[in-house]
């Protein structure tokens, strides 16, 4: 008797909680699909989105992207290589299994393993201790500053549920292993997984054991790539899906001009900008030519000076870009506002820059463009070259596949090439210092193949890894990124616009990281 | 016939050598899998790392090596998009492009025949003027316009019809089917009329440039002088005979189509094979590459030895075995 009782007043506060939320579905649809949904087999960006409805980090970001307690509520360096973290209590994976020390360690041994993809996203931390069920101890290489960074990407998984299913560690594509996490999920996130077809549809539903409480009213999302940008926004427009990511830039007033739908668009995290081969005896545009103007800071400002940025942001961009003087954008920990200006577009100027540098005739020099990369990437190389054939400079033009021209990139074999860099995951301006401006060796500057070498833009590298106290880390990265600009490593063009289109009805905010975080929308 | 169908195996085994070695070596040109796998901002020695547990830094001769004799144990590899068995992905795909490809024939052949034989026979009247004149648009305009206009229409403008997608599907076990829901059925609407468009117009300008030619044979006009009705002179001895070229296209064409639906299910986001292949060549995901082009090859081969086998029973003067 009592236990009908018992059962009645749950199921009387069940519909009560049903009844104050009303039950939504979410229909959005991307270019792409979730790659995997195993959460360290992969750092892509929109797999690492979608994967955040099904899986927690210790710590994650909040609506203004900075950092909150998630699966943690608190944490403490111990020791200069020891950072411990209380756990939450009352956490249940979407299975009903309790989130306990365990996991985590389960879960960063994996997260660690040779054969994850995404390990580097933790390379500061070697081990994980439990020291009782909601404590733990995440033993690290050194001091690290950017621990809580790379932790809001570290998905937490279930020991038992790993275990059961033979997926303790990650799959392995060269010995063929398949790991039942790619198309299975259980984590503790605010949705769970109800069905995944891949390229087709996937379809999460509301977590109703969520520890925290919803903001959100959506009871089920249905997630379906749609590779095709003019598909994708016809199906926008015919009422099938309710949120596009992204909506083409050409197509933004067309969708604005339509009734109950609008394009959303803001300025990203990503800079887009061009790389110089600084450091070779001669372009690979030229062979045998024995000479490289680029090594002339005088001929790099040139350049950057005759490329007519707020011409290609009004036209190519649709006013939607934000033209950029420094390589990380605003948001970004380590940008200082004074530092951000650029030489004016001066053609005159850049010309007469030119013939001081010695090359009045100009000279033959190669530019690499992905085509499927970065927004209208192909279109900003065509006006660039167009800009710098201006100038005088004989433009070999490259515009190809992402998967050929980042190799292409990676192997020194350009002269001047597009590249993105949004600092993402760690969302810091340390990320462009170590990866694109370090001099390039085993550890550091894996994004510099251009040669590029400052004594101390290296210092910064080394200290600012290891500085703790914020403030002056965020000092000597602001240094290196101004030593960039002054010396002009690379151009900076501008932050690329993101672009989605909603219905009316659904209320979200646009991360400038371009995560779509669905616990913070609402449909009405 | 059995020596027949020995030969074609033979050749068919040599066929698939020699695509295996002709995609092994498109691959080194296809892009780099370690830059599309690893970090944005990896370091040297972890893409150097990757590089080594994919194999990727052993000689050609050593990959080409490895390649073949996993093939030859029937293991395709595991994709190095999502980390699934290459076979389970194309098994998994295999039936929207065949429920795709099966529609959009019938269609051609339900509609391209009976117009091929009207324009034959009413070679002048305004309907034969007009069907011609269209098919001339159907051959010339791209796939991906056609789609993208009727999605205009259906979708957009009229709302009957979805603009992507399969609609909800029956799983069977060994298959998933489209043909059973109602929003299946809608769903393959567009995309088969899409991928049969061409088809179409061409089975239509073959039959009538056939029966064109027969009807001016001697024994149509034996036939007709012998007092037979039309109807059964048009469809029953002049398109029997006129029909030997369409099976030999169709069979060639639903090779072609398996092959060439990429842009249809590009358009309509149409989960088949062809879908899967462009995301791997973007990935350059090579073990998914390589076993959609043997797959590719091996239908084509197949499909040509089942033709020639029709040929053998349409057409009894083949049956004699020639020297």
């Amino acid at each position: 008797m009592k236990r009908t009782i018992l059962n009645l007043s749950t199921a009387a506060v069940a519909l009560l909680a049903a009844s104050a939320v009303s039950a939504e579905t979410l229909r959005w649809a991307n270019d792409g699909d979730v790659l995997t949904l195993d959460p360290y087999a992969h750092t892509e960006s929109l797999t690492s989105s979608f994967l955040h409805h099904l899986y927690e980090p210790l710590v994650r970001r909040n609506a203004d992207l900075g950092f909150e307690p998630a699966l943690a509520t608190e944490w403490e360096l111990i020791e200069p290589t020891r950072a411990r973290f209380k756990l939450r209590e009352g956490v249940t994976f979407h299975n009903g299994n309790p989130f306990t020390a365990d996991d985590v360690v389960a879960s960063i041994t994996r997260m660690i393993d040779p054969d994850s993809r995404a390990r580097g996203n933790l390379s500061a931390v070697t081990a994980a201790e439990k020291v009782d069920d909601l404590t733990v101890d995440l033993i690290l290489t050194g001091p690290t500053p950017l621990l809580l960074n790379d932790l809001s990407g570290v998905f937490m998984m279930d020991k038992e549920w790993m275990e059961e299913h033979d997926a303790l560690t990650p799959g392995n594509t060269t010995t063929g292993t398949v790991t039942y996490a790619s198309d299975h999920a259980n984590g503790t996130g605010p949705f769970k997984l109800e069905s995944r077809t891949p390229d087709a549809k996937t379809v999460l539903t509301a977590f109703d054991d969520w520890w925290d409480t919803p903001i959100h009213n959506i009871d089920t999302i249905e997630f379906t790539p749609i590779g095709s940008d003019a598909t994708r926004v016809a199906a926008l427009l015919s009422g099938e899906v309710d949120v596009i990511t992204p909506a083409p830039l050409q197509d933004t007033a067309r969708i604005d001009g339509a009734d109950g739908v609008s394009a959303i668009q803001n300025p990203s995290l990503r800079t887009i900008m061009l790389g110089l081969n600084v450091g070779d005896d001669e372009l690979d545009a030229a062979p045998g030519s024995g000479f490289n103007p680029l090594k002339d800071v005088k001929v790099r400002k040139a350049l950057w000076q005759a490329i007519d940025m707020d011409a290609i942001a009004a036209k190519v961009m649709r006013g939607k870009a934000r033209v950029a003087g420094l390589m990380i954008a605003p948001q970004i920990a380590g940008y200082v506002a004074e530092d951000d200006v650029k030489p004016e577009y001066d053609m005159d100027a850049a010309k007469k820059l030119l013939a001081d540098a010695g090359y009045e005739d100009g000279f033959t020099m190669g530019l690499d463009c992905p085509n499927d990369r970065y927004v209208n990437d192909e279109e900003i190389c065509l006006a660039i070259a167009s800009m710098w054939k201006n100038l005088g400079v004989d433009v070999k033009l490259t515009t190809q596949t992402k998967g050929n021209h980042f190799p292409k990139v990676d192997n020194g074999e350009t002269d001047a090439y597009m590249i993105g860099w949004a600092t993402l995951p760690a969302m810091d301006g340390y990320s462009p210092v170590r990866a694109m401006l370090a001099t390039r060796d085993g550890e550091m500057g894996g994004n510099n193949p251009n040669g590029y070498s400052n004594a101390r833009v290296d210092e910064i590298a080394k200290l600012a890894g290891e500085e703790t106290d914020d403030e002056k880390r965020l000092a000597m990265i602001s240094e290196a990124i101004r030593i960039a600009r002054d010396e002009i490593a690379f151009i900076p063009l501008h932050q690329q616009p993101l672009a989605w289109a909603a219905r009316d009805n659904v209320e979200l905010i646009q991360f400038p990281d371009n995560y779509f975080r669905a616990w913070h929308y609402k449909v009405n | 016939m059995l020596v027949f169908i020995v030969r074609r195996l033979a050749q068919a085994l040599v066929v698939i050598f020699a695509i295996a070695i002709i995609s092994f070596v498109m691959f080194r040109y296809v892009g780099d899998p370690v830059a599309t796998m690893s970090r944005e901002d990896a370091s040297v020695t972890e893409r150097a790392e990757l590089r080594a547990r994919l194999g990727l830094d052993q000689p050609v001769i050593v990959q080409f090596g490895d390649f073949v004799s996993r093939l030859s144990r029937g293991d395709l590899g595991i994709s190095y998009r999502n980390q699934r068995p290459v076979a389970d992905m194309i098994a998994e795909r295999l039936p929207a492009t065949l429920e795709l490809v099966l529609v959009a024939t019938l269609l051609s052949l339900a509609i391209g025949i009976p117009l091929g034989v009207i324009t034959a026979v009413h070679r002048t009247g305004w309907l034969a003027t007009t069907v011609q004149s269209v098919s001339l648009v159907g051959i010339s305009v791209p796939t991906f316009v056609t789609g993208i206009m009727l999605i205009l229409v259906f979708s957009v403008t009229l709302r009957w019809l979805p603009s992507f997608g399969r609609g909800e599907t029956v799983d069977l076990g060994w298959w998933t089917t489209g043909l059973l829901t109602v929003t299946g059925l809608k769903a393959l609407i567009l995309p088969s009329v899409t991928l049969a468009l061409y088809q179409m117009t061409l089975i239509m300008r073959l039959v009538r440039a056939e029966m064109i030619e027969i009807l001016s044979s001697d024994y149509i006009r034996f036939a007709r002088s012998r007092g037979l009705p039309s109807r059964s002179i048009h469809y029953r001895l002049a398109l029997k005979n006129g029909l030997m070229p369409v099976i030999t296209i169709t069979g060639m064409q639903i090779g072609g189509l398996i092959a060439f639906a990429v842009v249809t299910e590009t358009v309509f986001q149409w989960p088949g094979l062809g879908l899967l292949f462009i995301q791997a060549v973007s990935f350059a995901d090579v073990p998914v590459m390589a076993a959609y082009l043997l797959f590719v090859g091996l239908l084509f081969v197949t499909l040509n030895a089942l033709v020639d086998i029709t040929y053998l029973i349409v057409d009894p003067r083949l049956r004699t075995s020639r020297p």
